[in-house]
């Protein structure tokens, strides 16, 4: 197909995609901000004054770029998840089976979906942020940007996997409580792993959460917990690693051809 | 003219080892009414299935005007336009986005999709429902939406599997009006359906499938020549009949009630021969049907024999 009708059917992915978590905002836009806010009173104002510094600036500032990135992850993944799942489930998805659209041209519409719904989270969340810090700093855009696009993009593809795989509503949210919670809370979201023991700090390293919550917040504060070329590298792997699985996945119609 | 589908040998066997499709050899002329009957579970949505790229082949070989199905899958899509037993369109969304995004998937640029989608939800009568959600339509206007959106694109190749399912008299009646219609205009029409009756006034030609094979393929003409009787029931004048005692003789025949006889008619006998004895009785006919469907008739016959 040409370039052009690639093009329009991406779009029209992409609008669809939109158009959806934009109709159902309040269950989609609404809710990070409400858990955010409380996360910034919780952990920022009331425990953290008592905490003090951490990574060698205030607490609130530590976990800002933490918390936003736990918005990019847990967006990206639910809006990719819930809405491929539930065209495969109303069988909606033959709409784009039956027509000539390639299978690249469907990921990367879910993936333009997932990531224009994580950006808008994450604008939200920063605006949030505003009311709990004095000043929002930018240490390096290119690394700030870089990692929420390949960030969101990794989830997005981690949330089309799950989705193909997943054969009820119930399947979409194991791996988000079971598996991407731990995980985001144990990535240095609200500490430094080097205040982990030994072992613990070794072990919290094989934690992909970890260099995304770290390149980001590098981006933004110039402290990381891990060199940010790793983390870069890291990201990147697994997004090479969760695309070739995704499109192998929807290419030998698993789950969704019979 | 050219072949509009051509299949060679399709074979399908589903995981656990059922084996819908046996090796099934079929093919559709350019222009061409086509029905493809068989009983449930017979193979139809299964071949539907294989021609659309829903539902992966085991063996064998497909091609639609030309464009193969292993090879030139793209171009193969862009011929085919697909209406579905089963709604399956997102319920939430609009109808017209429905069917814009649909034209978009095939690379028909928005502006023209916007276009294309008001001329074809008119000539359905789904205008008026444009900006409703899907979920908010009746049965019948969800059936049309999903032929609306089947040719958004302009496919050459229109295929519906049982589209007037559930669909009342009057909107069937409709719906046939408007396929004959787009038929007459070029699109080549593939049709399954359990409406006998559906596929004798609308097709021209039909295959039937029983347990995955085509046990019969041929034109609807042809095939109805083969049936040795017909049925009839006439309806006689109440007062003609009245304090007599009907005697048709060479026919097997019934009296249903005190007016109407059922006459089976075999085709060397002809019809001639009852109304005769009828006059000559001073009997009146005040008019004459076909007891079954025709086409029904045979349908039976034939997938009997194959079981």
């Amino acid at each position: 197909m040409s370039t052009s009708y690639n093009f329009t059917a991406l779009k029209t992915i992409w609008i669809k995609e939109c158009t959806r978590f934009l109709r159902i905002w309040v269950q989609t836009l609404v809710p990070p901000a409400i858990t955010m806010t409380l996360y910034f009173v919780i952990f920022g104002s009331i425990v953290g004054e008592r905490i003090g510094e951490m990574g060698g600036r205030p607490y609130m500032e530590f976990i800002v770029p933490g918390l936003i990135m736990m918005s990019i992850i847990t967006n990206s993944y639910s809006n990719v998840a819930s809405s491929f799942f539930s065209a495969k489930f109303q069988r909606n998805i033959e709409e784009m089976l039956v027509a000539p659209v390639s299978t690249s041209v469907i990921i990367a519409g879910y993936i333009g979906g997932g990531l224009a719904r994580a950006l808008i989270v994450a604008v939200i969340v920063t605006v949030v942020s505003f009311y709990f810090v004095e000043s929002v700093t930018i240490h390096h855009g290119l690394i700030l940007v870089l990692t929420v696009i390949l960030t969101s993009t990794l989830f997005s593809l981690a949330g089309l996997i799950n989705a193909v795989f997943a054969k009820t509503f119930d399947d979409i949210s194991i791996v988000p409580t079971f598996v991407l919670t731990p995980l985001t809370y144990l990535g240095g979201v609200f500490f430094s792993i080097s205040l982990l023991p030994g072992i613990w700090e070794t072990i919290a390293q094989f934690n992909p959460v970890l260099y995304m919550v770290n390149a980001f917040r590098y981006g933004f504060l110039g402290i990381s917990d891990v060199d940010v070329g790793v983390a870069m590298g890291v990201i990147v792997v697994f997004n090479l690693v969760f695309f070739i699985t995704a499109y192998r996945l929807l290419q030998t119609g698993r789950g969704i051809r019979s | 003219m050219s072949t509009a589908l051509a299949i060679k040998g399709l074979k399908k066997t589903y995981k656990g080892g059922f084996e819908a499709l046996k090796g099934i050899d079929l093919e559709v002329q350019e222009g061409d009414f086509f029905a493809l009957l068989g009983p449930n579970g017979a193979g139809k949505s299964t071949t539907i299935g294989v021609i659309s790229s829903l539902v992966n082949k085991t063996a064998g070989q497909v091609t639609v005007f030309g464009y193969d199905l292993d090879t030139q899958l793209v171009e193969l899509k862009k011929q085919i336009g697909l209406v579905p037993q089963e709604f399956n369109f997102n319920q939430f969304e609009t109808v017209r986005q429905i069917v814009v995004n649909q034209a978009g998937y095939y690379g028909v640029p928005r502006a023209v999709a916007m276009q294309r989608s008001e001329h074809y939800l008119k000539q359905l009568g789904l205008w008026d429902k444009r900006n409703s959600p899907a979920r908010m339509l009746s049965g019948g206007m969800k059936r049309r939406l999903m032929i609306a959106r089947a040719l958004l694109h302009e496919p050459k190749l229109l295929i519906l599997d049982e589209p007037t399912a559930g669909v009342d008299i009057e909107l069937r009646r409709s719906m046939w009006d408007y396929l004959e219609q787009i038929n007459k205009q070029g699109i080549t029409i593939i049709l399954t359906t359990h409406y006998l009756e559906e596929a004798e006034s609308l097709c021209r030609n039909i295959a039937i499938i029983d347990h995955g094979r085509i046990i019969e393929n041929t034109s609807i003409k042809r095939l109805l020549a083969t049936l040795n009787m017909e049925t009839f029931i006439l309806d006689l004048d109440p007062e003609s009949v009245l304090e007599k005692q009907v005697e048709i003789s060479g026919f097997q025949w019934r009296q249903i009630d005190e007016h109407t006889v059922e006459v089976d008619v075999e085709k060397s006998q002809g019809l001639n021969r009852v109304f005769e004895q009828l006059s000559s009785q001073q009997v009146r006919v005040l008019s004459m049907r076909n007891k079954a469907n025709r086409l029904e008739e045979l349908f039976v016959n034939l997938v009997g024999k194959g079981a």
